[in-house]
């Protein structure tokens, strides 16, 4: 990382694998990754819900692991590897998840849905959670207003299953 | 090919159409179109609840980075003087709110500035900077102070309906030889939709404006927008093909939308306005509620009397009513019952609709009611139900359209596994908790509403259908593309369900669950003009076999029009159009219950119902409610698609457990200021709080309601479904709490 001045003021040089591709980008220190990738990157699948941590919508997954990208600076982050919900499958090929989640009907208004796919994929990277009870417990970070809990455990645990079938 | 095109017309289970942009990512909600040059708004809300703004300092705020002007009232550019020129569909009779109009607080956290700025952390940076002096007011905020003044407004609201007493119902429960009388609560609630209520507004540099706004109605907001600011309407363009939820949220023009295009005007340029969590606590929510509940019955259990009183918040400047006290007086058989209803006023921005409002208050309150009068009659409380059933409407005389019911009591009853039941409290137990088992039941108005849908075929088979609605999450892209698979026999990758803009045909607000009986019937509507001028066409294939045949001589069958008399005989869409040199056939139109749907709405009622049964199992010790079992067995008439439909259901159930169990916005009476406003602190259910709930569709035709038969599932899900939680919390503890949400700490006390 390194530092630049410019008329936006103070910037920082970093580098990211965004979604499988290395990235130099110009960062201000107290821009959220989450604003990184919304609003300078024009990667809006990764949703701004809460903006403190508390709702989940903004899950993204870095080094495979599950974080809220409202609570993470950008330039903490030099170096890191990071999946966004447009990283995971595209439409011509969508991921396990995303086809459960349709398949189950896991989403109404479709929010929340990309960042409970993010923690799914994160939860399933965590190996902890098998049973459904443990999927509810652990899937618990991701709020859904419209209430799609029971059909995007049914979706996650559709995955687990297929998965740890291998 | 034969299955495939059954399995997607009405009634099928398919995937919503507009699954695969939701869950890659793509479908972009209103704060997510970039623009070039494009301001970020930044609000700044006031923090006192009532009083004036005496001083604005902006020194510190405009020093900041990229900070390129700050409106308050002082500079904002001219808006609409006289309160008709605010126009909306759904807003309540009174004095529309107008942010930064001038310089009168009205309550805590209302906008007073909007920062803009090239960036959005400047913008943020700065709002924190903006130092606003005020001559503060005494307010008042807490409702049970405010009852002391309530009162029933002269002017009411368009959707109230007021309470038809009969009988004598306070003789009758004088008389009566069981009682049962209690006043209950229902706590102040906030919609909180994931997506934050935000607008993009696209400055076209040419008179014209694009508006990405999260909005229950593009066109509502395109004709407030146009006479508050004085744009011709057709320079108003709103967009909302995806809403981030609603829950009623989305009805009224929100203060976000209003700036965004103030800022925009003064400055010329595209903004964005975003509000945070927090701020989505300083707009509409559910109204704080009070309801007394008396009842009379004989001996044998038959209600002689109720009496049904309820008074719930509204603002200082708006009176909004909801139908609150009419449910229970509907519902049930019963010779005498009366009901009142009032508002009282406090100082807080104006409540409004919340999914199924007044019912979620009213009947779920009135069946926690129901419940106490069972017990007292030493009657099972199905069974209590099931005695004092009606088949038509009590309150307005009239037969029901359909009234399934009894059928959703036997069904979810038999599902549930209620006979199993012990009837004494406290006499269920799983290891160290507590298990009580609970009933109640639902209802919710089938509404029609007026709605136009275009529908444009080409000539390669494709068709697209096109409304002004919304899908809030509701699934009308999808019951959209059903009805027209359904009614021109096309497979479902063949049609394209266009929504979410003002420029479409005209249509209502997305709600009252009104949408997909009233868009429904718009598509079949115009889906069969389109077939008719097909046929037209059709004469000009050579040979014409359908010969002179008419509308009622053919099936449309897999984009053929298909002769009755002899099946071998058809002709394709493709073909006719050929034929009669047409590349596109286009029609629009409009679906009215019209005068004779007037006369024919008097003489019956429209309605859905439901029969909810629900486990509860409690920790004693810790006062830990879990809802463990939700059975929601509901009469709605038809149903489109099986599998939306459910979800409808299932989110209605979730946010009635949380009604049951959580949701509660805290007022700090001293700041006048909802305290807890996140989701650290506001509590909706997550994935752990929601277990099993089965949802059962009972079979009810009702060609009459509607139609297609479809009577709406938007609000059915929540109304009830508290009461059968408090019930079954009664069933497991004993303890009758009559004030919602049940708490731990109500619980323990």
């Amino acid at each position: 990382m390194s530092e630049n001045s410019s008329a936006a003021g103070q910037t920082c040089t970093i580098s990211l694998e965004l979604n499988g591709e290395r990235r130099e980008l110009q960062v201000q220190p107290w821009t959220t990754l989450l604003d990184l990738l919304r609003d300078q990157l024009g990667l809006i699948g990764t949703k701004k819900g809460c903006d403190h941590g508390q709702c989940g919508a903004c899950t993204v997954l870095i080094d495979g692991k599950r974080i809220n990208s409202c609570l993470t600076l950008a330039v903490v982050r030099d170096g890191a590897e990071i999946t966004t919900i447009e990283g995971l499958g595209s439409e011509a090929a969508p991921h396990p998840l995303q086809q459960a989640f349709m398949d189950h009907d896991a989403f109404q208004c479709g929010y929340c849905t990309p960042g409970q796919i993010c923690s799914a994929q994160g939860l399933i990277n965590e190996g902890h959670a098998r049973s459904r009870d443990e999927v509810r417990e652990l899937m618990s970070g991701n709020l859904c207003r419209c209430g799609a809990y029971p059909n995007i455990t049914d979706a996650v645990i559709d995955v687990l299953a297929k998965e740890t079938g291998k | 090919m034969n299955i495939r095109v059954e399995t997607v017309g009405i009634g099928s289970a398919i995937n919503r159409v507009d699954g695969l942009a939701k869950v890659t990512g793509r479908a972009r909600y209103a704060a997510e179109y970039a623009t070039p040059g494009m301001l970020y708004g930044w609000i700044v809300s006031s923090a006192i609840a009532k009083g004036r703004i005496v001083a604005i300092d902006e020194t510190a705020a405009r020093a900041v980075p990229g900070v390129v002007e700050i409106v308050t009232h002082s500079n904002r550019p001219h808006v609409a003087w006289l309160d008709r020129s605010y126009p909306e569909e759904a807003g309540p009779p009174g004095e529309p709110f107008r942010a930064l109009y001038d310089d009168r607080i009205l309550f805590s956290a209302q906008p007073v500035a909007l920062v803009l700025a090239e960036m959005l952390e400047s913008a943020r940076d700065a709002a924190a900077l903006v130092e606003v002096a005020y001559d503060v007011e005494p307010h008042n905020t807490d409702f049970d102070k405010a009852l002391a003044e309530k009162f029933l407004p002269k002017k009411k609201r368009g959707t109230f309906h007021p309470p038809k007493n009969r009988g004598d119902a306070e003789g009758a429960f004088k008389d009566a030889a069981l009682k049962v009388s209690a006043d209950y609560r229902l706590a102040t609630e906030h919609h909180n939709p994931m997506e934050m209520h935000a607008t993009t507004v696209v400055w076209e540099g040419d008179g014209r404006i694009t508006v990405h706004d999260k909005t229950q109605g593009p066109q509502n907001v395109q004709g407030y927008l146009a006479s508050v600011f004085g744009f011709a309407k057709n320079n108003v363009r709103v967009m909302n093909p995806y809403v981030g939820g609603g829950f009623g949220s989305g009805l009224r023009p929100q203060y976000a939308v209003y700036l965004a295009v103030m800022a925009a005007k003064l400055m010329e340029r595209s903004v964005r306005v975003v509000m945070t969590r927090q701020q989505m606590f300083s707009h509409v929510h559910r109204p704080e509620a009070v309801q007394s509940v008396q009842l009379g019955a004989a001996a044998d259990g038959k209600l002689s009397s109720i009496i049904n009183k309820a008074t719930t918040s509204t603002s200082r400047f708006e009176n909004n009513m909801e139908d609150v006290v009419i449910w229970g007086m509907m519902n049930y058989a019963c010779a005498n019952a009366s009901g009142e209803y009032t508002v009282a006023p406090v100082d807080t921005y104006t409540s409004g609709d919340m999914r199924a409002p007044g019912a979620a208050t009213g009947m779920t309150i009135f069946e926690m009611a129901i419940d106490e009068m069972a017990h007292a009659a030493k009657i099972d409380p199905l069974q209590f139900r099931l005695l004092n059933y009606s088949d038509i409407d009590q309150m307005n005389e009239t037969p029901f359209t359909s009234k399934a019911l009894k059928e959703a009591f036997a069904e979810g009853a038999a599902k549930f596994g209620w006979s199993k039941r012990s009837a004494e409290p406290r006499s269920m137990t799983d290891g160290k908790e507590l298990v009580g088992w609970g009933v109640a039941t639902g209802m919710w108005d089938a509404m029609f509403s007026k709605t136009s849908c275009s529908a444009k075929l080409s000539a390669n088979g494709h068709l697209e259908v096109a409304s002004a609605s919304s899908d809030i999450g509701t699934g009308t892209y999808t019951v959209m593309t059903q009805v027209a698979a359904d009614t021109l026999g096309l497979p479902v990758d063949q049609i394209t369900a266009r929504l979410g803009d003002s420029s479409l045909p005209a249509s209502p607000l997305q709600g009252g669950s009104w949408v997909a009986a009233s868009l429904g019937a718009a598509v079949q509507l115009a889906c069969k003009a389109v077939a008719a001028k097909v046929l037209k066409a059709a004469a000009k294939v050579e040979g014409n076999p359908l010969g002179d045949a008419s509308m009622d001589d053919v099936d449309i069958r897999q984009g053929r029009l298909v002769l009755k008399s002899d099946q071998s005989v058809s002709v394709s869409f493709a073909d006719a159009m050929r034929a009669a040199g047409l590349d596109t056939i286009e029609v629009e139109e409009t679906a009215s219950g019209g005068i004779s749907g007037m006369i024919s709405q008097m003489q019956k009622s429209r309605n859905t119902h439901s029969a909810i049964f629900a486990e509860v199992k409690v920790d004693e010790e810790l006062g830990v409610v879990r809802v463990t079992r939700i059975v929601n067995a509901v009469a709605a008439g038809r149903i489109i698609n099986p599998k939306t439909a459910r979800s409808q259901i299932l989110g209605g159930v979730v946010m009635g457990i949380g009604m049951a169990l959580h949701e509660e916005t805290m007022m700090d009476h001293t700041l006048g200021r909802f305290m807890n406003h996140s989701f650290a602190e506001y509590h909706i259910p997550v994935n752990a709080d929601v277990d099993d709930i089965e949802v059962i569709f009972v079979d009810e035709p009702d060609p009459e309601v509607t139609p297609l038969g479809v009577k709406g599932l938007g609000e059915i899900g929540i109304v009830g479904t508290a009461a059968a939680v408090a019930n079954a919390i009664f069933h497991a503890t004993g303890k009758r709490i009559r004030s919602l949400p049940i708490t731990i700490d109500k619980l323990l006390d």
